[in-house]
Order: structure tokens, then C-alpha cells, then sequence
């Protein structure tokens, strides 16, 4: 593409391509089919919570919903000399 | 102890989504902390004005329900670290927003940030009232057209009877920024004047925002218009209301586009 032609491309195209992302994900919560990055979310917290005991405010979680692939970042301090937590 | 705006006008699409964004950026970028919050449960759109849209976790109404800490909901800005979004929730009943729940999440970001910044849904049902409740000042986005000014003069009525402030009768302190203002079309006697709009809502003037092309682009890419393209006439009316909400008494104009050799070469702005 000539530099002319992408000058005057504009941004119109990156509007399109980040409201069909959005939309995409929106549209799978509102008829109700499993966000499953959220569920994951749910469950691997779930999981560690069985084992250690650790503030909420320690938990840092990071999504970024992409076309083809989503991320998510589940950051969690653990104190050193931590207990189980009992089942 | 950080200062709590509301951004309101009553009428929707004037802008106030657009000038929380810009105004948050502007203030952010001068080195003060900054949270932005929208209070439009249901249809959301600071996230997506800001470029956060894909990282969304949690919201506001989880944070008053107490599924997730503050510190967990708010997200920082990619651009400015000093920047912050707390999100609506897009699924939820607007019933969820107590106003119990909002004043504490506000007196916790007091602590944490210099500028709480509202970002309220149009009208003046429950969203809009509480996004103004606890504001020390309100910014009244209005366009110079005879609804939006008729339906900002109902919302400074609210202002000045359900916030917190004037139940202690003290005064929220109102700031007017005229936006998508047209000075030749103004000049002509197509589009009402600055003076006619402050004659007949008689509160001080914060900005005049000009209508600008570099608005929309700046949306389409999810980035405030401050940031995107911090020279263009916008971008510079934002900065200037925001150097007078810290104080700088700075002599009013509206900046015009300066057009660069590039555009003059093409004719037109790359929009």
C-alpha cells in the first residue's frame, strides 16, 4: 500500500476491528453462554484458597480479551512460612 | 484529600464520556494521580473511549458488593501509569449502585488519588444522581443548541438540591464547557453564541471545545483526544480547561485547527 493510501486510510478500520472484538465477547455473556475466563478466574482462586491463606487485596488479575486468543494473568502474593488452610 | 468532579449535562451524546477522557488525561498528564469512573451501568463506554475495552475485569457494583477490592477493579492507563479506570458493569441492574456503596468507594479513592473524576449517564434518573452525589465540583457539558442548554439548567437545579454539599448548604461548584462549538457558524447567527449560552445558564465558563474531526478519530482509536494528538484544537481547549480546574486563571479562546504542510498537501486531515 502506497504511504499515500494509508495516510488517508484513516482509523475508521481500527474502530471496526476493536468493536467486533468487544462485541463478540459481549454477546456470548448476554445469552448466557460461560465467560470462561471469568470461570477460570473462579476456580484457580478457588483452588489456591484451598491451600493457602492470602488477602484478597494480594490478588492482582489481569484479562485482555483478544480475536483469536484471550490472556489472563492470575498474580498472587503467597507469604513465606504460610499454614494450610484447613479443608 | 483528592477533588471529586462530576461530568454531567442531562442531554446525551453532547460529549461528557469524550471530556471525562480528555480532561482526565490532561490533568494526568501534568503529573496529578487520576481515576476516572463511569456510572453508566448498563452501556458502559469510558472503557472503550480509553482503549481498555479488552481489560475489563471487575466493576464498580462488584467493588460495592464487595467481590473484589478496589485496588483489584481499577485499571491503569497503558499510556499514563498515573491513570486509572474504574468501569460500569455492563450486565447488572442499575438497582445494584447503593448510595451508601458509592459514597464509600469514593471516600477510599479520596485517599488515593488527586482527581475523582464522575463520568455520568445522560438523563436525571438514579445513575445521574448518584454520579453527582458526592462531587465537590461539576463540569456541565453542553452544546450551544436550545436542548441541551435547556436541559443543562435542569441538571445545575439538581446540583444545587440532591448532592450532598447543598443538603449542608454549601455550593457544588459548577463549571460550564461548551463543546462542539462552531465560532464561524456562531459568527454567522447559525448556532447560538458563548455569551447567549452563559447569559441564560449563568455559571462561570471552564472551555470552549471546538467541533473537531480529531474527536472522532481519537475515539475510533480508543485513545483520550489529549493524548492522541495532543496539538490539535481540541486537545489544546482540554488542556487549558484543565489548567483552570487547578486553579490558572488563563485568558479564554477557542483554538482553531492550525492545518500542517502535510494537510494542505492532501487538502484534507487524515481522519
Amino acid at each position: 500500500m502506497s504511504l499515500f493510501k494509508f495516510l488517508r486510510r484513516g482509523s475508521a478500520p481500527v474502530a471496526r476491528e476493536r468493536l467486533q472484538i468487544l462485541l463478540a465477547h459481549e454477546r456470548c455473556s448476554s445469552r448466557g453462554q460461560t465467560d470462561l475466563l471469568g470461570l477460570l478466574r473462579e476456580e484457580i482462586l478457588a483452588v489456591i484458597s484451598r491451600h493457602v491463606s492470602f488477602e484478597p487485596e494480594k490478588v492482582q488479575i489481569k484479562m485482555d480479551r483478544g480475536k483469536s486468543v484471550s490472556t489472563l494473568a492470575v498474580d498472587i502474593e503467597i507469604p513465606n512460612g504460610f499454614g494450610t488452610a484447613p479443608a | 484529600m483528592g477533588q471529586v468532579l462530576v461530568v454531567t449535562s442531562g442531554k446525551g451524546g453532547v460529549g461528557k464520556t469524550t471530556s471525562t477522557a480528555a480532561l482526565g488525561a490532561a490533568l494526568a498528564r501534568g503529573g496529578d494521580k487520576v481515576v476516572v469512573i463511569d456510572f453508566d451501568v448498563g452501556l458502559r463506554n469510558l472503557d472503550l473511549v480509553l482503549g481498555a475495552e479488552r481489560r475489563v475485569v471487575f466493576d464498580l457494583i462488584n467493588v460495592i458488593h464487595g467481590v473484589a477490592k478496589l485496588q483489584q477493579a481499577l485499571i491503569r492507563d497503558k499510556r499514563l501509569d498515573n491513570l486509572c479506570l474504574l468501569p460500569a458493569s455492563q450486565t447488572r441492574d442499575k438497582e445494584a449502585l447503593t448510595e451508601e456503596g458509592v459514597a464509600e468507594v469514593i471516600t477510599e479513592l479520596r485517599t488515593k488519588f488527586d482527581w475523582i473524576i464522575c463520568d455520568s449517564p445522560a438523563g436525571i434518573e438514579r445513575g445521574a444522581t448518584l454520579a453527582m452525589r458526592n462531587a465537590d465540583a461539576a463540569i456541565i457539558v453542553t452544546n450551544p443548541e436550545v436542548s441541551s442548554v435547556r436541559d443543562s439548567d435542569r441538571i445545575i437545579g439538581l446540583l444545587d438540591s440532591k448532592t450532598v454539599k447543598a443538603e449542608r448548604g454549601e455550593q457544588v461548584e459548577k463549571h460550564l464547557l461548551i463543546t462542539r462549538y462552531h465560532s464561524a457558524r456562531a459568527a454567522r447567527g447559525e448556532m447560538l453564541s458563548i455569551d447567549d449560552v452563559l447569559e441564560i445558564l449563568s455559571i462561570p465558563l471552564l472551555g470552549i471545545i471546538p467541533e473537531s474531526q480529531e474527536v472522532l478519530r481519537a475515539s475510533n482509536l480508543g485513545s483520550p483526544v489529549t493524548l492522541n494528538n495532543a496539538l490539535s484544537a481540541p486537545a489544546r481547549a482540554y488542556f487549558d480547561a484543565a489548567r483552570r480546574l487547578k486553579g490558572e486563571k488563563l485568558a479564554m479562546s477557542v483554538p482553531s485547527e492550525s492545518r500542517g504542510i502535510l494537510n494542505k498537501l492532501f487538502g484534507r486531515k487524515a481522519a
